[in-house]
């Protein structure tokens, strides 16, 4: 079978988690295939890189070149779409990341191949190739045909595989950039970090979370109430900052922070894949939310299947009469 | 400036219950509440603060069914001036690639400097439509966008990478964004806009007029996800559980 391709994934000098799953990932599929597993590095100096995952690929095909410096998806997009042109992988596995996402549509529209997105898992069969991934919220799965074709391109969701140690010993290529600049259309200036407020939620032991459930903003005062009364902090999901009602320092999740308190209380959090992805490295997780099917129980060690605010008034009380 | 906004009508399944039907392909959908996407909304209400700043017109298309006129007139209601549904009453068989293909063929014709969709339906969750859109009308593109600077030419677009770090870039128009939520606080249709809309005339279009169009993926079938841990649930009344949740975090030394 032709080529396994996976792309390499940094950010800022540092290789991104990611790239570990998707080589951890792609080492599996090609031993399973009899294929070889190629990881791509755009860079503009890749000896760290190379180090880094060297026994982890069969061959590291190497394109070095200033403009790859930082991620930028329209050069990303034409350099690589004319190495898979040439090399004519099997398949090409990218991240479902914000990077992935920028990159992945557009790079497959452009090779004319099949592609599909976010996938929790890939199987080869012959010349065909089946996905699975998830629909409607997470609440369900779909296994997914593709189009049958030479090569296939797919994302694949952060957090979702282990990543592992290998025992190979990459053949490394250097090879010439496609392109030697930013397309005029396209110009990455910079990165922007996030503004630190006056609560860093990453530091507190006890982190209570809030999520669609609650409502209204002035629902918050409740939980501020029970975050004194247990001596934590309050984080939350997306929807909140989305409505203004906590700022964005306090979003827990993959486009937040990732936060790994001894005790985290999800409450009415329905337990999005994003959210779960900052929250599930807690020591000790609680759910609290109304609805039984929400994948946030499948994360938590205890919950409780009921209203928030019939539950939270009492458990404050209860925290204050045990503390005292 | 003018905008095309693609907007998407999609099942609430956040909070809801969502079972598989018979076919084993598709879900029940006769109890669950219908609206428009949840990013869908905050790129339509960019662009109706794109206009309020610069002037031009709004048109938002739909590529779906008779009910899709409901979202259609929302729009139309919240500040769009044209509204275009291409009509396909088989709507299981669109993937993101598929639909990208219907809207290039009517947009290509079509004047306009920016185009805003959201970056993900809550439904099939391909984040594919948008980026691919862009590549087939071969106008540059950015994702995940949380805010945007218009000037004549070009966008200063902001992109939300993980961990809230933004990656600005600056992008020639005309140009596609696909709209982050929490980018803007989208405004409601006042009862008086409603109505007004509800006499607009819609533009429909029939998908069969663009031909046959290929699908990236059929699905196989759909399955509730298998379940790899499960929460001790605690039974009782609020006062029996919270007396058992606060032993169990006393017992943990957390308090």
């Amino acid at each position: 079978m032709n080529d396994i391709f996976v792309l390499i994934e940094h950010r800022q000098g540092v290789i991104r988690d990611i790239t570990f799953e998707l080589l951890a990932f792609g080492r599996n599929l090609a031993n399973k295939n009899n294929a070889k597993l190629t990881a791509i590095i755009f860079a503009d100096n890749s000896k760290k890189i190379i180090d880094k995952i060297k026994t982890q690929a069969d061959k590291i095909t190497v394109i070095e070149n200033p403009i790859f410096k930082d991620f930028n998806a329209e050069s990303y997009q034409i350099a690589l779409a004319e190495i898979i042109k040439k090399e004519n992988p099997f398949i090409t596995l990218i991240g479902h990341t914000a990077f992935g996402m920028d990159l992945c549509s557009s790079l497959a529209t452009e090779l004319k191949i099949p592609f599909t997105t976010d996938c929790l898992d890939v199987e080869i069969n012959g010349k065909k190739l089946s996905v699975t991934r998830q629909m409607y919220d997470g609440k369900l799965n779909v296994k997914l045909q593709l189009q049958e074709n030479d090569s296939y391109l797919v994302s694949l969701r952060a957090g979702t595989f282990p990543a592992e140690d290998g025992n190979l010993n990459a053949e490394i290529e250097k090879i010439e950039s496609p392109i030697s600049a930013e397309p005029d259309y396209r110009k990455f200036i910079e990165y922007i970090e996030v503004v630190a407020g006056e609560v860093d939620i990453t530091k507190s032991d006890v982190v209570i979370g809030i999520g669609r459930g609650i409502k209204e903003k002035d629902n918050l005062d409740i939980i501020d109430e029970f975050a004194d009364a247990i001596g934590g902090v309050v984080g939350c999901s997306r929807p909140i900052v989305d409505a203004e009602w906590l700022p964005k320092d306090r979003q827990i999740g993959s486009s937040g922070k990732t936060i790994k308190p001894k005790l985290y209380i999800a409450i009415g959090i329905s337990g999005a894949f994003q959210h779960v992805m900052g929250m599930k490295s807690a020591d000790t997780i609680i759910a609290i939310n109304k609805d039984p099917n929400a994948p946030i129980f499948n994360e938590a060690d205890y919950g409780i299947v009921d209203d928030l605010f019939k539950v939270i008034p009492v458990l404050k009380n209860k925290i204050l009469e045990a503390k005292a | 400036m003018n905008i095309i906004v693609c907007i998407k009508r999609v099942p609430q399944t956040a909070e809801a219950e969502v079972k598989v039907d018979s076919s084993g392909k598709d879900i029940e959908k006769d109890r669950l509440i219908f609206d428009t996407n949840e990013s869908d909304t905050y790129a339509l209400e960019e662009a109706v603060l794109q206009k309020e700043k610069f002037g031009g017109s709004i048109t938002v298309i739909t590529v779906g069914d008779e009910d899709s006129e409901e979202t259609l007139r929302i729009a139309l209601a919240k500040g769009a001036d044209e509204a275009i549904r291409i009509k396909v009453e088989d709507l299981d068989e669109l993937d993101g690639f598929k639909t990208a293909q219907i809207l290039h063929k009517i947009i290509k014709d079509m004047d306009f400097d920016i185009i805003f969709t959201g970056c993900l339906a809550t439904d099939d969750a391909y984040s594919q439509v948008g980026t691919t859109l862009a590549k087939l009308l071969e106008i540059p593109h950015a994702s995940l966008v949380t805010k945007i600077e218009l000037s004549e030419n070009s966008a200063d677009a902001y992109r939300e990478l993980e961990g809230g770090l933004l990656e600005h870039l600056k992008i020639k128009l005309p140009a596609l964004f696909t709209i982050q939520t929490g980018i803007n606080v989208p405004r409601y249709a006042s009862l008086i806009a409603i109505r007004r809309a509800a006499r607009k005339e819609l533009n429909e279009i029939s998908k069969t007029e663009f031909g046959e169009m290929k699908s990236n993926s059929f699905i196989e079938e759909l399955f509730t996800p298998p379940v790899s841990k499960l929460a001790e649930i605690l039974s009782g009344n609020p006062d029996e559980v919270s007396e058992k949740l606060t032993g169990i975090i006393k017992e943990k030394g957390l308090i």
